[in-house]
């Protein structure tokens, strides 16, 4: 059994984080000086960079500023951006937790509200510091995964082995996300034929369709670089190994970013935009992906990587599998689980899969991820559009 | 005994092995029952031949399609961008793209 900061709307979280979020890129410096100066590994920087208003980026921030993870909420406004700040405070308050707005426009100017924002920072975490610590069950987690740098070995070692992990805590209760339409493209049929409704199987093609419609305006794939210097010659090559984190559990439900998994079990996070291309890349950087992972509940993130990937993440910590043996010896001080050793003969699969289900109960229960502990706390949020989900979607609920 | 293989068959369906190990150039290296003459150095993660290739070959990895061969290729040979293709959408590496999209 697992310990859990229990909130007042009923989740559970693995950390108890104090947000500080800019609403504006204006107020980004004012807000991130507030975080560097409270000096506190669980006071998080996130934040919205845009003046236009968006109900995606409304939404995502809605839900990683009411995450279980969280445990009070400090928004720094400039004052005349488009964000809608009182309604973001009202749904942060109206789940329980605490939360401030300060206004800079209104606070004195830079100075000023930094030392403002030390002291509601300060009022926020004697409150969260006041969350009850309860028992909590492996099958209230939520998972992600995502893969970042992929080259040649990624599909052979670490991929596979997060699949063994997911199926092992789906099994549990646990609701794990699987992501990226756009690595899934060359995969659709053979993932439709694990939805769990013959309706859901057609969300999930349709998925793909989108995603390599899109990705053809942009005129790029999902395909960096060092993914061919890796070893990986074409987007449904990559796709192949990108899939197999999703293990082989059945696939009960598609998610767009801000919406919670209704039961346990696997779910697609379908990441790119609906209707016409408007916004450019749908993920520009593997960040980008993770906040909307995080946006659906993830307590934390799986990230696989080949060619070698630094980053962490606000909110919720991420546990990296490195899956190649000469980038661990490399980077070996960011990587949390080297399944790169698969390629070498020193470990099988489910040798590994049992390696990564031990770290994420141990990070669960409070251990710090090597990328929390070098203080990485990666954010980045940018416009999208969608359409809500459709009625095929989500087959299954709650009981 | 002898040392296991540096090329991993994913699938029995599979014309590409996957390299698990650097191979130089000129080694001679078993899959399964075949013997494969190296021609070029093989980087950990890269693709070799596994038999005689054709251009417009359909190259199966994990039992699954992942693109065609733009060129011949004979058994042994290195197969990556200079002679395959995606069949959905084309990659780009920072070369091809000008160096101005990394």
């Amino acid at each position: 059994m697992l310990k859990g900061y229990l909130r007042p709307d009923g989740r559970k979280g693995i950390r108890n984080v104090i947000a500080v979020a800019y609403l504006v890129e204006c107020a980004h410096h004012v807000a991130r000086q507030i975080v560097t100066k409270s000096d506190d590994s669980e006071v998080h920087l996130i934040g919205f960079p845009g003046c236009y208003p968006n109900d995606y980026a409304f939404k995502v921030m809605s839900a990683v500023t009411t995450h279980p993870n969280v445990g009070g909420v400090l928004l720094i406004s400039l004052g005349c951006e488009s964000f809608n700040r009182e309604r973001l405070k009202a749904a942060i308050e109206a789940s329980g937790r605490p939360c401030e707005t300060l206004v800079i426009q209104q606070s004195g100017g830079t100075l000023s509200t930094i030392q403002k924002g030390l002291d509601a920072v300060a009022r926020l975490q004697a409150v969260a510091a006041q969350t009850p610590v309860v028992e909590m069950a492996v099958s209230e987690l939520v998972i992600g995964t995502i893969c970042g740098g992929s080259d040649g070995t990624s599909g052979i070692t670490a991929n596979p082995a997060v699949g063994r992990a997911f199926d092992w805590f789906g099994a549990q209760g646990a609701a794990c996300v699987f992501e990226e339409t756009g690595e899934l493209v060359g995969c659709e049929t053979i993932m439709a034929s694990r939805a769990v409704t013959p309706e859901l199987g057609a969300e999930l093609e349709a998925c793909v369709q989108k995603a390599e419609a899109y990705y053809t305006v942009m005129g790029f794939g999902s395909f960096a670089p060092g993914n061919a210097e890796g070893g990986l010659t074409t987007q449904e090559e990559k796709s192949m190994g990108a899939y197999s984190k999703s293990g082989s559990a059945p696939i009960c439900g598609i998610l767009k970013p801000g919406d919670l998994p209704p039961t346990g079990g696997l779910y697609l996070l379908d990441v790119v935009p609906d209707g016409e291309p408007r916004f450019g890349f749908p993920n520009i950087s593997d960040n980008a992906e993770i906040v909307e992972l995080i946006a659906c509940g993830a307590h934390v993130t799986l990230f696989t990587t080949g060619r070698g990937s630094v980053v962490g993440s606000a909110i919720s910590p991420v546990i990296k599998v490195c899956a190649n043996p000469d980038t661990y010896r490399k980077l070996s001080e960011d990587m949390d689980i080297d399944a790169g050793k698969i390629m070498e003969g020193r470990a099988t699969l489910d040798e590994v899969g049992q390696e990564i289900i031990d770290s994420v109960l141990a990070v669960a229960a409070g251990a710090p991820t090597k990328s929390e502990a070098l203080g990485h706390q990666e954010f980045i949020l940018t416009y999208k559009a969608f359409d809500p989900l459709g009625p095929a979607c989500l087959p299954l609920r709650r009981a | 005994m002898s040392l296991p293989s540096p090329l991993i068959l994913l699938h029995a369906s599979d014309n590409v092995a996957v390299c698990r190990a650097a191979i130089a150039a000129g080694s001679v290296v078993t899959v399964g029952a075949e013997a494969l003459s190296i021609t070029e150095a093989i980087e950990v993660g890269h693709k070799v031949a596994v038999r005689d290739l054709k251009a417009g070959d359909k190259i199966f990895k994990y039992g699954a399609p992942i693109g065609s061969m733009t060129q011949d290729t004979p058994k042994g040979g290195h197969v990556h961008m200079h002679n395959m293709k995606s069949d959905y959408i084309s990659s780009h590496t920072r070369e091809a793209s000008g160096g101005a999209h990394a």
